[in-house]
């Protein structure tokens, strides 16, 4: 017998185990006063780029924008300590905060907040709505020079691509190689695509946080993240699926949170497809559409069937007099026969030659999208429409409005992508000439809703600017250019260790500011 | 037949000497050449191949790679023609190909069109957690599968064989996102014994590592058992038997051995397709391994990552083989020998 020799052998035996060795690790435990908040949620962090997924840097209060948002929906100073209007409402200029600095020690400087502007007006950020003729520095700060008056400039002014980052950050290329912002929070670790650990910044010169480190890990599968928040592997677990929520919400081990956000799922038609460009056709899809159904079963929260396209927490947009779109399918079989649509042999209906049928297409970035959407492919062939699911990327909507083909488009639009709604509705709506905008609606216009959206930016009246905003809502809710299926719910698993967590429906922040541990 | 038997066969008359040329280089090396030379010719085909097929891929590349970067919410036509001119996409295909060649054999995989990072460091980033993974659900596999399947093959038909199969049967039949949802369910929410998911704290290595190997293990037992069935009923085994030697050192000394030729080959091809195709346990637990990434990068139209991807898996294929056959000369001296006469 020809053994190996003893040392190959060893080595043999020691490959072998080798990996056995890296399983077992001991569960570390951190003392008491410095322990780590923990959140996870769906989001990767595949770029460093403010434009990209610089949002989870200012989320976790590493970077600042100008203006911030309090719990209750109002304007506060961010970087900005205050800002002045003026008289012909064409000039904004914002002041510094006084001896603002980032984390890297350097002074935040008007240049730098300049800097960051003007890469937010990208195609792909917020900015690019606002009519901005020219951004200039002055001793204390900067100064907005616009063509004409834009009163949510504020808002547009607190959304993260427009957050301020160090000069040290940007490499010769210009990309984005590191994070120095100037919140109270200093990174402490960079992990793409998943992690990252940040520590509170001692030169912050607001109230001392009392959560001292935190960190951020993507975990892509929702049941995974409801589990970890479960095992105490989180304290913070964003985005749970609805089987989750209902398993956590009967157990002590999380507390559950839910917020309806400023989000809409809602079918964007062609209104010039021969099949629907009729309005009572439009009135036929959504009478026959169960919302309550499949916010029951698809979301398992009865209340967020879409009544109207604005939910509840847009206020001013939302109009709690409108009445809510109902489900009726008899209503919806007599109009459609009203505008000559007939059964056909196969059950489809017919008009002439022309059979009534269509394609919905939909993308998986949202899971119950896919969910949603043969839902509503089952409750239109009961009416007698038949409707092929298509399932593809979220590229895909824009990109069919633009070449035209696009028939039906199941999409989830997010109207609070700052806290003032103004600026995502005037670029559905009032974009592309009044035609619609890429997540607006398709091949359809309305002069009220033009005249209104245009008035509303130099509008200061309160009351006269909730008049304009109630008729945009009350023309979208009767012409159906889209048909609003179903709002949204943020939820947060939280453990029950932490005092002060909320959960803001505009997800500009995590609060950790906010959160201390329990006694 | 033992394995002493072999050499004096190797220098019997009848056979030919091995070319002089050959004599010189050592198995190891002309083992690593062969492979070389494959590994060069997989990459261009790789690239070559993955380059065609994104481009024949439906839909507008800059849209996609709109959504990749900025979000469902924030992509939109302006943002997906800003991306086009930035990345030159409207370049015609044949000029594109050309210059992903030029950059190739400069060793230059590019930047990520969705993160704009090297794809290199990704790929090393995401290579290193990878084969973690797979090294760790490879030696649960084999912890359970060798012990098992051997008991089971040396008495076929006993006991110990149909239990195995049951077992095996039902791991092979449970889906892995399923297993990995009961385990945690199991060992990490009701016993609080290890971490749920994540990559960031001891011991989150051990729940995707058991989901995998569990699922490895069924066939592996399999392949194990009829290996050793097979060397059981070998005159060589039985005449070891004969001779004197209890089952024990029967089976250390001719059993395992010989069983282990056809475990190693089946166990490599096992760490091709852990390498390759576990995109479900990593998104599950968060893992951030290469699988997860590569699905990523098809849904975002991110080509170079793709293409990276395809060039450093095709090679790995190729490099994992290698050493399944370096493996194997080590423990088979057939090999070295049948090898050393013809190569």
């Amino acid at each position: 017998m020809n053994l190996p020799s003893r040392p190959r052998r060893r080595l043999l035996h020691a490959a072998a185990l080798s990996p056995l060795l890296s399983l077992a690790a001991p569960v570390a435990a951190a003392p008491r006063d410095d322990r780590m908040v923990r959140v996870i949620g769906p989001w990767e962090l595949s770029s460093l780029d403010p434009l990209r997924n610089g949002y989870l840097f200012s989320r976790m209060q590493v970077t600042e924008t100008l203006v911030d948002y309090d719990a209750g929906g109002r304007a506060v100073p961010g970087l900005a300590q205050h800002w002045r209007l003026s008289p012909d409402q064409l000039q904004w200029s914002f002041t510094l905060r006084d001896g603002a600095r980032f984390h890297d020690g350097a002074p935040v400087r008007p240049a730098d907040v300049a800097a960051a502007l003007t890469r937010a007006r990208h195609a792909a950020g917020v900015l690019g709505v606002a009519p901005i003729a020219a951004i200039a520095t002055d001793a204390h700060g900067v100064r907005i020079r616009l063509t004409r008056p834009f009163a949510p400039l504020p808002a547009l002014l607190s959304h993260s691509s427009t957050q301020v980052l160090a000069p040290a950050s940007f490499a010769p290329d210009g990309n984005v190689r590191a994070i120095i912002g100037s919140g109270p929070y200093r990174i402490v670790d960079l992990e793409p695509p998943q992690r990252f650990t940040i520590a509170a910044f001692d030169g912050w010169q607001g109230p001392r946080p009392a959560i001292r480190r935190a960190s951020y890990l993507s975990v892509g599968r929702a049941e995974m993240r409801a589990l970890m928040a479960e095992g105490g592997q989180a304290e913070l677990a964003f985005g749970l699926d609805p089987g989750s929520v209902a398993r956590l919400a009967r157990g002590t081990a999380v507390r559950v949170h839910t917020v309806t956000m400023p989000r809409t799922t809602t079918l964007k038609l062609d209104a010039a497809h021969p099949s629907l460009r009729d309005p009572a056709v439009r009135r036929a899809l959504s009478l026959a559409l169960d919302r309550r159904g499949i916010a029951t079963a698809i979301l398992r929260d009865p209340s967020l069937a879409a009544g109207q396209l604005f939910p509840p927490v847009l206020a001013g947009w939302h109009d709690a007099g409108l009445a809510p779109l109902a489900w009726d399918p008899s209503a919806a079989r007599a109009l459609l026969a009203a505008a000559g649509w007939q059964p056909g042999r196969d059950g489809v209906l017919q008009r002439g030659d022309a059979r009534f049928a269509l394609t919905l297409r939909t993308f998986p970035d949202r899971p119950e999208l896919p969910v949603i959407a043969t839902a509503i492919q089952e409750q239109w062939r009961q009416v007698g429409i038949a409707v092929r699911v298509a399932i593809g990327n979220s590229g895909d909507i824009p990109l069919g409005h633009r070449d035209g083909s696009l028939e039906i488009g199941l999409m989830s639009r997010n109207y609070g992508v700052v806290p003032d709604a103004y600026g995502t509705v005037a670029q559905d709506f009032a974009g592309n000439g009044g035609e619609g905008g890429d997540w607006g609606p398709m091949h359809w216009s309305s002069p009220d809703v033009a005249q209104a959206l245009a008035a509303l930016p130099a509008t200061v009246d309160a009351d006269a600017a909730r008049r304009l905003r109630q008729t945009v809502a009350a023309t979208l809710q009767q012409a159906l250019p889209l048909i609003p299926v179903v709002w949204y719910r943020q939820t947060l698993a939280a453990s029950p260790h932490l005092h002060g967590v909320s959960i803001d429906p505009f997800e500009r922040t995590y609060r950790l500011t906010d959160l201390e541990w329990a006694r | 037949m033992n394995d002493r038997s072999l050499p004096l066969a190797a220098s019997a008359p009848g056979h030919d000497a091995p070319a002089p040329a050959h004599r010189t280089l050592p198995l190891a090396a002309r083992i690593v050449a062969q492979r070389g030379t494959q590994a060069l010719v997989v990459a261009v085909l790789v690239s070559t191949l993955a380059f065609v097929m994104m481009r024949l891929l439906p839909g507008d590349m800059a849209y996609r790679i709109a959504a990749g970067r900025y979000g469902p919410d924030m992509v939109t036509t302006a943002a997906a023609e800003a991306v086009r001119a930035e990345l030159g996409l409207a370049l015609p295909w044949t000029d594109a190909l050309r210059q992903w060649w030029g950059h190739l054999l400069h060793g230059n995989l590019g930047v990520s069109a969705v993160t704009g990072a090297p794809v290199v460091d990704e790929i090393t980033h995401q290579l290193g957690h990878t084969l973690q993974l797979a090294l760790a659900a490879l030696a649960v596999s084999c912890a359970i599968a060798v012990p098992l399947g051997f008991a089971a093959g040396l008495r076929a038909g006993g006991l110990a064989d149909r239990g195995t199969l049951v077992a095996s049967v039902l791991l092979r039949a449970m889906p892995p996102f399923v297993l990995g949802i009961v385990l945690v369910s199991v060992l990490s929410i009701q016993w609080n014994l290890v971490p749920a998911g994540g990559h960031d704290a001891h011991g989150t290595l051990l729940l995707p590592a058991l989901t995998l190997g569990l699922g490895l293990s069924a066939t592996a037992m399999r392949v194990a058992r009829h290996a050793m069935a097979a060397v059981g009923a070998a005159p060589y085994f039985q005449f070891a038997r004969t001779k004197g030697l209890d089952d024990t050192q029967a089976l250390l000394r001719h059993g395992v051995r010989n069983a282990a030729i056809p475990l190693v080959a089946y166990l490599g091809v096992q760490l091709v397709y852990l390498v390759e195709g576990v995109v479900v346990i990593e998104t599950l637990f968060a893992w951030p391994g290469i699988g997860h990434a590569l699905v990523h990068a098809i849904f975002g139209r991110d080509v170079p990552m793709i293409q990276g991807t395809a060039i450093v898996m095709g090679l790995l294929f190729v490099a994992l083989n290698a050493l399944v056959d370096l493996a194997c000369a080590a423990i088979d001296p057939r090999v070295r020998i049948a090898r050393g006469r013809t190569c």
